[in-house]
């Protein structure tokens, strides 16, 4: 069969159990794949996880199971296709186009991201930032392979959901910064970015709490497609959370609707191993979540999240089976926060040679890299898109500096669909008929 | 229109509300706010005249109807139907569920078992399952679900089979379907109603006994509505899921069998009104859902010693009529509040304090405010009738109020 050289990804074939169709397609990783037999570099990799005991929480260290040297992931890829003598060398995942944009997209994630550090340390935004360093290869894997009436659904960390999804930089930057033109109106803010026109559901504050809103939305695709008869609705959502969210009872419980009725929705985990200062590992009884898919009825998926090539081919037939109205899939991508929970967060737990070792894996330099060993791009035209994306940020910030901030009259407005709901006044009108109400100091 | 009988004597200033800017339209568009005509009763311009022909012992009471219609009572026409309020509830929302493909109902066993009460009897056969959908028992998530459906363009009704159990999803309540409209800067809205069962019943403990509307009632971007007929039933749930607002309708689980005559033309209910149930001179009484009855009950015992109280039914527990309201007490200058929310924090205790704010100046005496006593109820049966407000402490209240100044008071 075509080469699938992935590492570490086990694709069950539960979703058999509830399938009406017969799996017609040879599985993705078959039981005689060769690379099933290499050692994986998940963490909690079934090999190794007999060794660990969950109570020894000072041996944190010590837990970590032995892995080959950090090499950059993709590398690996290269190494198998290379091994096999079918394979033509000039057969690389992408095409030249597509790499460049996953380059692009990656790169103005992390741009983006330390221009957000930058502008918290100088006053320019406030609360809580929580930014996603690290793990562009699995915003940029996963929502590239959607259309624009797909929808998206993400955490506290979604500032590079909201850019892969499309919303301009500018607008998310405003956001930040309180300003009126931002994506919500500067009444969001940092945590929770929404956009209709990209169909972006939100930046939820509690976890959990965006996976039920994620299941709306794919039933309401159902819906479309059975009920309102348009034949053609297939349109996917995904729900991103992380490790943490993986022991709530609002992932367990939309795990089971979504496999029960088969939603069109992927469940993306991103598992960056840490829940503020709280390891998975001390955290979860069974830390590998990839597992709770079979549990429910739909695959579960793991997959290297630091390498975007390897997110997107899993990304690819996961959102291909909902779209095609097979049901929900999770998909467990193993990736790192390379700065703290959040901006506040002084980091002070985890381990500088587990950082160390992630940071070697940076999805941005192992596409880099692939991308130059296939001779897909050269240094110029990566620089010219480092520089434009530079540009980008900047042109953002100065756009979100000369941004107005919000005026009185914003206050009471979108508190109600309806204003009506304000109700009515001793005076017989609706409060939101007094002109007050536009000012922003209407009693109500 | 029809001339309107009312078993129970109700007169109800009813709204206009058939002009909705997306009324035949399936299109997933959300109306903008400019756009959305302000329709106000048009009994309100004329309430005063209204209760002269209440008084006179002709009531006029105006459906909704697109097409004009003339204030004279045109005679009989229609003779209604006669039906009970879970009924009701089913009609409206059958009715709505005809008009609209996109109004769906999600919850527990409301499909094929047909809803505990029965309020969703008959709709997944005529419907299908997927339009009243059987969810498994995780309140959080389905209605987090039926928000996310909210927000994408369908129109759920969200059943908790007691309101109690909505407690378990009060994240999504509060957080997402509250809040969802603002901090998204208006992006989305949420078109959803939750409604189900709630109140003190016959001896069923105290966790199927809880009365949700003071917890909710401060969740910011929601209206909570209390449906106490047939006829505001129908009309209160028909609104509710023409809103574009979150609404949460609250029912009351010993009030489902209620009879009543009503209208065989379709009407929609003003979501922000009150409802005049019996106009009087003395003394307010403002009351709601179940204890709409108790108050009723002990006005018999109260005419009879020579009281003339007005009755209201506040029907909108958040936001307040304030007009309806502030009118009563500006002629009868007493307030009495009768409810079975609880003592701390409840409907009663907001609507006080709004009314010593806004009215203040006249008032003759101190408002009284009758609730539950702030105690868990109890399953026995004696136990649990003295946590409720009882019509013998209504009649008590109300000559206390009208005594109050030493003087039996007439205005």
């Amino acid at each position: 069969m075509a080469a699938t050289a992935f590492s570490a990804s086990k694709f069950t074939q539960s979703f058999s159990l509830n399938s009406t169709r017969s799996v017609d397609r040879p599985p993705l990783f078959p039981a005689s794949h060769p690379l099933k037999t290499t050692p994986s570099s998940f963490l909690g990799s079934t090999r190794k996880l007999s060794l660990s005991s969950p109570s020894s929480s000072t041996s944190r260290h010590r837990r970590r199971p032995c892995r080959s040297p950090a090499v950059v992931a993709v590398s690996e890829v290269v190494k198998e296709k290379k091994s096999k003598s079918n394979v033509s060398l000039s057969n690389p995942l992408i095409t030249k186009e597509e790499g460049l944009e996953l380059y692009e997209d990656m790169v103005l994630g992390r741009s983006f991201e330390d221009m957000c550090a930058q502008m918290y340390y100088r006053g320019k935004m406030f609360g809580f930032v929580h930014l996603y360093n690290g793990q562009e290869a699995v915003s940029t894997g996963f929502i590239k392979f959607l259309k624009q009436e797909d929808c998206v659904v993400s955490t506290y960390r979604d500032h590079v959901h909201a850019l892969s999804k499309g919303v301009p930089a500018r607008a998310v930057m405003s956001e930040l910064f309180g300003k009126t033109t931002g994506c919500c109106r500067g009444q969001g803010g940092s945590m929770h970015m929404f956009s209709k026109e990209h169909n972006l559901l939100g930046g939820f504050a509690f976890i959990g709490e965006g996976i039920p809103v994620a299941t709306g939305a794919a039933f309401t695709s159902k819906y479309r497609r059975e009920v309102l008869k348009e034949a053609d609705c297939d349109h996917v959502t995904l729900a991103f959370f992380g490790d943490g969210t993986c022991n709530n009872g609002q992932f367990f419980e939309c795990l089971n609707m979504a496999a029960l009725w088969k939603l069109p929705i992927v469940f993306v985990v991103e598992n960056n191993l840490w829940a503020i200062g709280m390891s998975h590992l001390r955290a979860t009884s069974d830390p590998q979540i990839w597992k709770k898919g079979p549990a429910f009825g739909m695959p579960g998926v793991h997959v290297d999240g630091m390498d975007v090539l390897k997110v997107r081919e899993v990304a690819k037939e996961a959102i291909g089976r909902a779209r095609r109205g097979e049901g929900p899939t999770l998909v467990e991508c193993e990736t790192y926060r390379f700065r703290g929970h959040s901006l506040a967060d002084p980091d002070e737990l985890r381990d500088p040679a587990e950082k160390a070792r992630y940071a070697s894996r940076d999805p941005i330099s192992a596409l880099k890299k692939y991308m130059f060993e296939n001779n897909l791009a050269s240094e110029a035209e990566l620089k010219a898109i480092d520089k434009k994306i530079d540009e980008l940020v900047e042109d953002a910030v100065e756009f979100a500096d000369e941004s107005p901030l919000p005026a009185r009259s914003q206050l009471l407005e979108n508190v109600f669909a309806d204003p009506r709901g304000f109700g009515i006044g001793p005076d017989g009108r609706y409060r939101c008929e007094d002109p007050k109400f536009t000012e922003g100091t209407a009693q109500v | 229109m029809a001339a309107m009988l009312h078993t129970i004597g109700v007169a109800s200033p009813v709204a206009s509300g058939g002009v909705f800017p997306d009324h035949q339209s399936n299109k997933f568009a959300v109306s903008s706010l400019h756009s959305l005509p302000m329709i106000r009763s048009e009994a309100r311009s004329n309430l005063s005249s209204l209760h002269e022909s209440y008084r006179a012992g002709k009531l006029i009471a105006k459906a909704v109807a697109t097409k004009g219609e003339n204030a004279a009572a045109s005679g009989a026409s229609k003779p209604g139907h006669e039906l009970l309020l879970f009924e009701a509830l089913r009609e409206g929302l059958e009715e709505e569920m005809e008009r609209d493909p996109r109004v769906c109902v999600i919850g527990e066993d409301v499909g094929h078992y047909g809803g505990s009460y029965k309020v969703t009897k008959g709709l997944a056969p005529k419907f299908g399952d997927l339009r009243v959908l059987d969810t498994p028992i995780a309140e959080n998530s389905f209605t987090g679900m039926g928000i996310g459906a909210a927000m994408t363009g369908l129109r759920p009704v969200i059943e908790g089979m007691n309101m109690g159990f909505l407690l378990l999803a009060f994240n999504q309540i509060s957080d997402n379907c509250g809040m969802l409209h603002y901090t998204s800067g208006g992006q989305f809205t949420i078109p959803a109603v939750i409604r189900g069962p709630g109140g003190v019943g016959r001896q069923l403990g105290a966790e199927h006994s809880q009365r949700l509307e003071s917890y909710f009632q401060s969740i910011p971007g929601i209206q909570l509505v209390a449906c106490s007929t047939p006829y505001n039933a129908k009309g209160l749930m028909k609104a509710a899921i023409r809103s574009e607002n979150p609404v949460v309708l609250f029912e009351h689980v010993l009030l489902y069998n209620l009879k009543e005559r009503i209208p065989d033309e379709e009407y929609v209910l003003n979501l922000e009104e009150a409802e005049m149930v019996r106009p009087g001179e003395h003394v307010t009484i403002l009351t709601y859902s179940r204890m709409r009855y108790h108050v009723m009950q002990a006005v018999k015992t109260l005419v009879n010693k020579g009281y003339d109280p007005e009755v209201i039914d506040i029907r909108s527990l958040k936001p307040f009529d304030l007009y309806t309201i502030g009118n009563s007490v500006k002629k009868t200058h007493r307030v009495l509040i009768v409810e079975e929310c609880m003592r701390t924090g409840g409907i009663g205790a907001s609507l006080t304090a709004a009314i010593n704010e806004n009215f203040h100046d006249y008032l003759d005496a101190q408002i009284i405010c009758l609730s539950s006593q702030d105690v868990p109820t109890p399953y026995a049966g004696t136990l649990e009738e003295w946590t409720v407000v009882q019509p013998p402490q209504i009649v008590a209240a109300v000559e206390q109020l009208c005594h109050s100044n030493g003087r039996i008071s007439c205005n």
